[in-house]
């Protein structure tokens, strides 16, 4: 069998996966979970500033922006792993216009998947 | 059977009870301590510090000291109500071996002896013990009468808000308030009777017997007293005041060098069971003053005895100490907050990313860390200075660096943090420095705690003002008046409070303020918090910064990266970091002029673009 590793690299060219948003695949569980748990989360404006003072950002592809992106979406399967490059410094939570407690929507997706009924999602 | 009588079993059952419950649990204590907390205990049990702990015991558990620091009238309830019934029971044991000469005289004889020596017999210094003893419960008595009265008006005890009760609490309250009255009646109405009793019983047996009929309520009396007696000594484990025992038991494994670890031991135990529940840290905590109403030590402590605690309860912290440094028993109630947060967390950070960075030989390193990079006024004045005094130093984090791990050991993640300490360690080490300065005091704690450097840890207000008692930069004193906020990782974290004021003296005029040093007010937007929203925080940063304003100062210094950018928010007064307080006292000519106020200075980084700032009043 094919693996899409396989299919990327075949005469350079290969079959992207599809980008289209499946909500009703998608799980909006975590999302629900962190909302509740930090209700500011939803005055974000996308306006990055977290992203660009992020101090994981400079060594990684780390994107608290995206992060939360895809968490509104519920495309969470790569959260996890991402969620571990966080250093919790607090600048997001500095620099944010809108007063977003960004530490505790991190601090709330540790707490997420260490859960079970969560952890099982992944 | 001599001394025996049905009443006094209420009392022996909740004695004999409360003595095995609490050397059960105890026992069940010392058993789950890690073991090299055994052996401090071990090997200071024949020290000097069994002593010191006694000592202790007497000074904090019966004195009541630290309550008398907070408020004298709090302080002198709890004295009677202590030291008052500890004499009475001193006093009652001796006076009894003195009349019976019998040493195992069963407890109760001397509880009871009204009861059962009614005529008050004659023996040695006989007179002396009958107005000792009528002293010591007029003593009480008036500790109970203040007990009651501060129920319903906490105001002249210095308390804004009393604690809530729960019902274990108002069971032992109630017996608690009612044994000193009832031993009143019982021993007036004895008196009475017998035409015995000193000023306070023998007179008030006189009145009764003038009234009332006393052969019938002596005996009932006596009931009712032993009564309350055992209620109150059943009800101890299970209210507040098992920290009655439990205080003195910690204070002893103190003595002994045991703190409060990372995980819950029998010594943590020990901790959360002998919180009082005084709410003197209700009026401390400064989330009193944001409205949150039950995040406060006090209720924190409980929820956790009874296993209750929610995780927005665990998150709720400030992390300022403020609470520590009133509270009379002395917990160590910051890190107690921090074993839950360890225990909601994965604390599975993977930092395998980050590159070997290079390192630079040099005397000084500076570490600038995260916050200083929001507020790049202060790097700029560090350089400054540095270059000034021709130091040969190393900006270790200029590119940005790696955080320092204290925020992640706010949230709790010990194991993650240690990755970046690690990290950052290595750094310091390499680069062969004497020196390590630091002008963010929430790295400076960690430097200093976790990093185990063989490096001298400074804070940038302790370098500089070395640099200037040294003479390698000069300062024009100025006459602005200038007042200091004590950040709290640096004042009760770290304990410096004279460095930075020295500092300022050296630029300006320092004014004082209300609460300073120990009592200093938290700007509100500790790391230490995870819960608290934006709106929150702006209380409590407006609140402090009122109590700052008191002496109407032009400028309001810090020394905290962080505390400045919060405070800077209100756009009220200007404030500045010591490093730029410093900067420009050294850069200005002698001739000048005092510099003008100016509105706030404006950070060229993104953070002031608080674009909807009104907005966030509505979270």
């Amino acid at each position: 069998m094919e693996t899409p590793e396989n299919n990327k690299t075949r005469f350079g060219f290969g079959l992207t996966k599809g980008r289209q948003i499946d909500y009703d695949a998608n799980d909006k569980k975590l999302c629900r979970f962190v909302v509740e748990n930090e209700p500011s989360l939803l005055l974000c404006i996308g306006c990055g500033g977290c992203t660009a003072t992020c101090t994981a950002a400079g060594f990684t592809d780390f994107n608290f922006r995206k992060l939360h992106h895809l968490l509104r979406r519920g495309e969470v399967f790569n959260l996890e792993k991402s969620m571990k490059n966080c250093m919790l410094c607090g600048k997001c939570k500095l620099v944010c216009p809108r007063g977003v407690n960004t530490r505790n929507v991190i601090f709330s997706l540790k707490r997420a998947f260490k859960m079970t009924d969560f952890s099982k999602t992944q | 059977m001599k001394y025996y009588d049905p009443f006094i079993l209420p009392f022996t059952i909740g004695l004999y009870f409360i003595f095995t419950f609490l050397v059960v649990k105890y026992a069940i204590w010392i058993f789950r301590l890690p073991k090299p907390d055994l052996i401090k205990i071990g090997k200071g049990f024949f020290t000097v510090k069994t002593f010191s702990a006694t000592k202790e015991v007497f000074m904090e558990s019966l004195l009541h000291r630290k309550v008398f620091k907070v408020n004298p009238v709090l302080g002198y309830m709890h004295m009677s109500l202590a030291m008052g019934w500890f004499l009475l029971i001193l006093f009652g044991k001796i006076g009894t071996l003195s009349f019976s000469q019998d040493f195992f005289n069963p407890v109760h004889y001397a509880i009871f002896f009204k009861f059962f020596e009614p005529e008050d017999p004659h023996f040695f210094y006989s007179k002396t013990y009958y107005f000792l003893m009528d002293t010591f419960l007029l003593f009480i008595l008036t500790g109970v009468g203040l007990a009651v009265f501060k129920r319903f008006r906490s105001k002249i005890f210095g308390l804004k808000k009393t604690t809530k009760t729960k019902l274990g609490d108002k069971f032992a309250l109630s017996a608690l308030w009612l044994i000193f009255p009832f031993r009143l009646l019982a021993e007036s109405f004895t008196s009475g009777l017998h035409h015995s009793g000193h000023y306070l019983t023998g007179s008030l047996g006189i009145f009764f017997a003038g009234f009332l009929p006393l052969e019938m309520l002596v005996y009932p009396s006596w009931w009712a007293y032993s009564l309350a007696l055992g209620v109150f000594f059943v009800a101890l484990p299970f209210s507040r005041y098992t920290h009655i025992p439990t205080e003195m038991f910690l204070i002893f494994l103190r003595n002994y060098g045991i703190k409060t670890g990372n995980e819950f031991s029998g010594f943590s135990q020990a901790e959360i069971l002998s919180c009082s529940r005084c709410g003197i840290c209700i009026d401390k905590c400064q989330l009193t003053v944001a409205g949150c109403e039950n995040a406060q030590p006090v209720y924190f402590l409980q929820d956790l005895r009874n296993n209750e605690l929610t995780p927005e309860l665990a998150m709720n912290c400030l992390q300022c100490g403020r609470c520590e440094e009133f509270c009379p028993v002395g917990i160590d109630i910051k890190k107690l907050r921090l074993i839950p947060r360890n225990e909601l967390t994965s604390d599975n950070a993977d930092f395998g990313y980050l590159p070997a960075a290079e390192t630079r030989k040099a005397e000084v390193v500076f570490f600038a860390g995260c916050m200083t990079h929001l507020t790049p006024g202060i790097k700029k004045a560090m350089k400054n200075i540095l270059d000034q005094a021709e130091i040969d130093y190393w900006f270790l984090d200029e590119d940005g660096g790696v955080c320092c791990g204290r925020p992640l050991i706010l949230a709790g993640e010990m194991d993650s943090a240690r990755q970046l300490i690690d990290y950052n360690r290595k750094l310091i080490f390499d680069s062969g420095a004497k020196i390590l300065v630091t002008s963010c005091p929430i790295c400076l704690k960690v430097f200093k705690k976790e990093y185990h450097l063989d490096v001298e840890i400074l804070h940038h207000s302790e370098f500089i003002l070395r640099l200037v008692e040294q003479g390698q930069i000069r300062l024009n004193k100025q006459l602005t008046r200038i007042a200091y906020h004590d950040p709290c990782e640096l004042g009760r974290g770290s304990g410096i409070y004279d460095e930075p004021r020295n500092l300022i003296n050296k630029t300006g005029t320092l004014v004082g303020s209300e609460t300073e040093r120990e009592q200093a007010l938290c700007c509100g937007n500790s790391l230490g918090s995870f819960r608290l929203s934006a709106a929150h925080a702006d209380h409590i940063m407006k609140d402090a910064l009122d109590s700052l304003s008191t002496g109407n100062p032009d400028i309001l210094a810090t020394s905290c990266p962080l505390c400045k950018k919060t405070f800077s928010k209100a756009g009220k007064i200007p404030v500045k970091d010591i490093a730029e307080l410093t900067a420009e006292a050294m850069s200005s000519n002698k001739d000048s002029i005092p510099e003008k106020k100016d509105f706030p200075e404006k950070n060229m980084d993104f953070a002031e673009c608080r674009v909807c700032e009104l907005e966030e009043e509505i979270i």
